[in-house]
């Protein structure tokens, strides 16, 4: 088996993985940096961010200000000491890619412009039209390309991390050309493989979030916390989950339930005018205003659309064809394009759809995980600035800020940690080919990869949706358990080596499992709701007892542990989450 | 919602045991609104797990998806069905090697998009208090267009000279060079000119145009290259004239030199 040997492997290549690789050549050109992915950098789930990136920017806004909508919009999950440490870099990281070249859109005065979110006291949104992630992932992959210590493996797929003797000493990968794996001996490892929205059937998340660099910790022994907070943006297309933008509704879209009434102002987020109005009605937090959808849907006042089943209306029509095709250009043709509705002349239906996990990789210090020579940043990461609902547009920021401190973390620690153990490394990289061998020689089960896929999805949308109950999570829970026993007899139709994309789905599969039963287990034992995590019979947060993150633990077959630990507290103590605005 | 029986043909290469690309015919129930993109997934998670093809977004922006439908290279996730006739044959893109099935060999794009230098040589640091250039919305204009490449390389699956030169940088890559130049915050055009106004540079494009008629962003790489030439001819001409500055190679073919 071929040995790579480097001193940093970044597993991913977008946004954060992006960062932290030319953090580490911009720091040491001398240090050999390893970047796989399972895609070429540019086709990366950075690609499809929309609305923008927040920083502070305007003089009357301030880093308190930044502090305060992000930790209260996390319904005070998010430690503090993190999220001030965030808020600081933040405007410094957006400026870097601002010379380098991404192409922000502008003031009459030339200075960057900024829109307003979801949540958001004052306007703090960097934008590049409707296609701000896309332009910050293709402006790091470009200039990631002058730096010739960067070298990729594109096409790599990830199985497992090397973790031997107390400490990650590589990432065993499968370049999917060849088929064959191959063994990184890497001194360091930083994971930055983004979330897990695909472990959901009605999702914004591509084909590619499947949670990959999320179970490679867990099964190497690294915790995953926060698990049970997973977000629905409120505005998603019917039928594809196509997002429409927060920047409609930041830019003045309004949503109304099948009378065309604001129902947004039943759910305390009103009155409905003035309006636009920061951090009321539709610039509400995400995580509310999806709530808000499934009530009006209980109560028989969405729309039914034969096609599509219940929507609600996104209504653009009073800001014009001309704001609309300067800001919002991309998602006027996505819904005119997979819907048929034009922005300019109809409102557009939409619904809740699976955006984002909260949860990810547990970090202790910013960027570190309790495995020496283990880093990650970006989705995958849980630091926690996200608390238990993200503000919008803080995670293209975190991407950039964490992916850059992932890396110069890991360039700087390699020296006191050391060559890697081959010996050690050779016989964990056995035990991976073995692995691999025997999901190849699996004999024939009538289990699919497709069947369980389907199932999974049934399952965590039934029972672990936006709102949940003890009886829908015990099935999960039950459904996740059979389902990862029914995924060891999965076996392979397709046993050919050149681009096989029935193992790499397989081995997807395998992740989304891990992480499925890690959601319904901590969505389980948190009786409370908070945030994303709303229990119908836990109605209210309960401070008490859950100002603390979850921890799941792997157990192998079994089902994980769930432990706790405090939230860090700093200067802002747990309130109530007031929503409407100034009037 | 409607059902609809497609016929798909798919091209298929596998290279440990096909010894040349053959069509495999596959019957789809597909729904009215899907794209050729959902048809393929049907196939692969009801009827053949072994087809093998590129996708992600599923939103026209990733650019993994872009494969030959009918003849035309196209993003397969905003082919519509309801634009297709029933019969509908899909194709890897062209002149690129087959991995296997739909997925081509990229390798050769991505060496030649890093030959064109596509990033920011400043010429010196903004001297604002938040460290940003300024740029007017016309600054923003001139480069903006051809910044919205996705590098899903249509573009290259109908160029005739990529086809026949297999140096020549080619649509998408001269297009974001092009890009760069254009950028008010970019001074990186002279150190580009050694790989976009050379003999696999600008030069080679015959402006059939076939590039900016497939690409599914309006990106217009033919345009960026007819601007390049402009610019690339008036740097000739200027350093002809202007004592003190160094005549390099030739403005290309049409004046009758080239590097």
């Amino acid at each position: 088996m071929e040995v790579i040997e480097t001193d940093v492997a970044i597993v991913g290549a977008g946004g954060a993985g992006l960062s932290a690789a030319i953090a580490v050549a911009e720091r040491d050109p001398n240090l050999k940096i390893a970047l796989l992915s399972k895609v070429y950098p540019m086709r990366s789930h950075t690609c499809a961010a929309e609305g923008g990136a927040a920083g502070v920017a305007k003089d009357e806004d301030s880093l308190d200000k930044h502090f305060d909508d992000t930790v209260s919009g996390g319904d005070w999950l998010c430690d503090q000491d993190a999220v001030e440490w965030f808020v600081e870099r933040a405007p410094k990281e957006l400026a870097r890619i601002e010379r380098w070249g991404c192409p922000w859109s502008r003031d009459a005065d030339g200075k960057v412009a900024v829109r307003p979110f979801g949540g958001m006291k004052i306007e703090r949104t960097w934008y590049a039209a409707d296609k701000t992630g896309f332009h910050i992932l293709h402006t790091l992959f470009q200039t990631s390309l002058q730096f010739p210590s960067i070298k990729r493996y594109d096409e790599y797929y990830s199985t497992d991390l090397i973790a031997a003797d107390g400490r990650c000493q590589g990432v065993m990968a499968i370049e999917m050309r060849s088929g064959q794996l191959k063994t990184f001996a890497a001194k360091t490892v930083i994971i930055a493989t983004g979330g897990a929205g695909r472990v959901f059937p009605f999702t914004t998340n591509g084909a590619i979030k499947t949670g990959d660099g999320m179970a490679m910790a867990y099964r190497a022994g690294v915790p995953l916390k926060d698990m049970e907070f997973v977000q629905y943006h409120p505005t998603g297309l019917p039928g594809t989950g196509i997002l429409m933008t927060e920047g409609c509704r930041g830019e003045g879209g309004i949503l109304v339930n099948k009378d065309g009434y604001r129902y947004l102002q039943d759910y305390g987020l009103g009155p409905p005018d003035p309006w636009p109005r920061k951090k009321a009605m539709e610039l509400g937090p995400r995580d509310m205003l999806s709530q808000a959808f499934w009530h009006e849907q209980q109560k028989g006042r969405t729309i039914q659309s034969a096609s599509y089943g219940d929507v609600v209306h996104l209504d653009m029509r009073h800001l014009g064809q001309a704001l609309i095709d300067e800001r919002l250009p991309f998602v006027r043709d996505l819904a005119r394009s997979y819907l048929g509705v034009d922005m300019v002349t109809d409102p557009v239906p939409v619904r809740p759809v699976v955006h984002y996990t909260m949860g990810g990789i547990h970090m202790e210090n910013l960027v570190e995980t309790p495995l020496k020579g283990l880093y990650a940043a970006g989705e995958c990461a849980c630091v926690s600035i996200n608390g238990s609902n993200r503000l919008g547009s803080n995670s293209l920021t975190e991407c950039l800020v964490f992916g850059r401190e992932a890396g110069q973390r890991a360039a700087e620690q390699i020296g006191s940690l050391g060559a890697v153990n081959d010996t050690l490394v050779k016989e964990r990289a056995e035990a991976s080919r073995q692995a691999l061998a025997d999901l190849h020689m699996r004999p024939h089960s009538g289990e699919s990869v497709s069947g369980i896929r389907r199932e999974m999805h049934d399952t965590m949308e039934s029972g672990a949706g936006i709102y949940r109950t003890a009886d829908s999570l015990a099935q999960t829970c039950t459904d996740m358990a059979n389902l990862r026993d029914r995924f060891n007899r999965v076996a392979l139709e397709d046993k050919s080596a050149v681009y096989n994309t029935d193992l790499i789905q397989a081995l997807e599969l395998q992740s989304m499992v891990e992480i499925a039963e890690t959601m319904a287990h901590s969505a389980t034992k948190r009786t409370e709701s908070r945030g994303s995590h709303q229990r119908l019979d836990f109605a209210q947060r309960d401070d008490e007892v859950f100002l603390k993150h979850s921890l799941a633990t792997y157990n192998g077959q079994a089902a994980p542990t769930i432990d706790y630990r405090d939230v860090v507290i700093t200067k802002s103590q747990p309130a109530a989450r007031v929503y409407g605005g100034d009037v | 919602m409607g059902e609809r029986q497609i016929t798909l043909e798919v091209m298929r290469y596998r290279p440990e045991t096909d010894t040349e690309p053959v069509f495999q015919t596959y019957a789809v129930p597909c729904q009215e609104e899907w794209v050729v993109l959902d048809a393929l997934n049907y196939v692969k998670d009801n009827l053949d797990r072994s087809l093998s093809f590129r996708w992600s977004c599923h939103m026209a922006v990733c650019g993994s998806c872009a494969m030959v439908v009918n003849g035309t290279p196209m993003l397969s996730c905003k082919a519509f069905l309801r634009d297709l006739p029933d019969t509908i044959q899909v194709e890897p893109l062209r002149n690129f090697p087959i991995e296997r099935d739909l997925v081509v060999v990229l390798d050769d794009f991505m060496e030649k998009l890093r030959s064109v230098k596509p990033y920011i040589v400043p010429k010196e640091a903004p001297a604002t208090p938040d460290g940003t250039f300024r740029q007017s919305t016309k600054q923003l204009k001139m480069f903006k267009p051809f910044a919205m490449c996705i590098n899903c390389l249509a573009c290259y699956s109908v160029c005739p000279q990529y086809g026949l030169n297999e140096g020549f940088a080619g649509p998408a890559a001269l297009a974001l060079a092009h890009r760069y130049n254009a950028d008010s915050r970019d001074v990186g055009r002279k150190a580009r000119e050694d790989v976009v106004a050379s003999n696999v540079g600008i030069w080679e494009c015959t402006f059939v145009g076939a590039c900016s008629e497939v690409c599914p962003k309006d990106v217009d790489p033919a345009a960026a290259i007819q601007q390049t030439k402009i610019a690339s001819t008036v740097d000739y001409f200027t350093d002809l004239i202007l004592p003190g500055r160094k005549v390099k190679g030739g403005p290309g073919k049409a004046a009758g030199g080239k590097a």
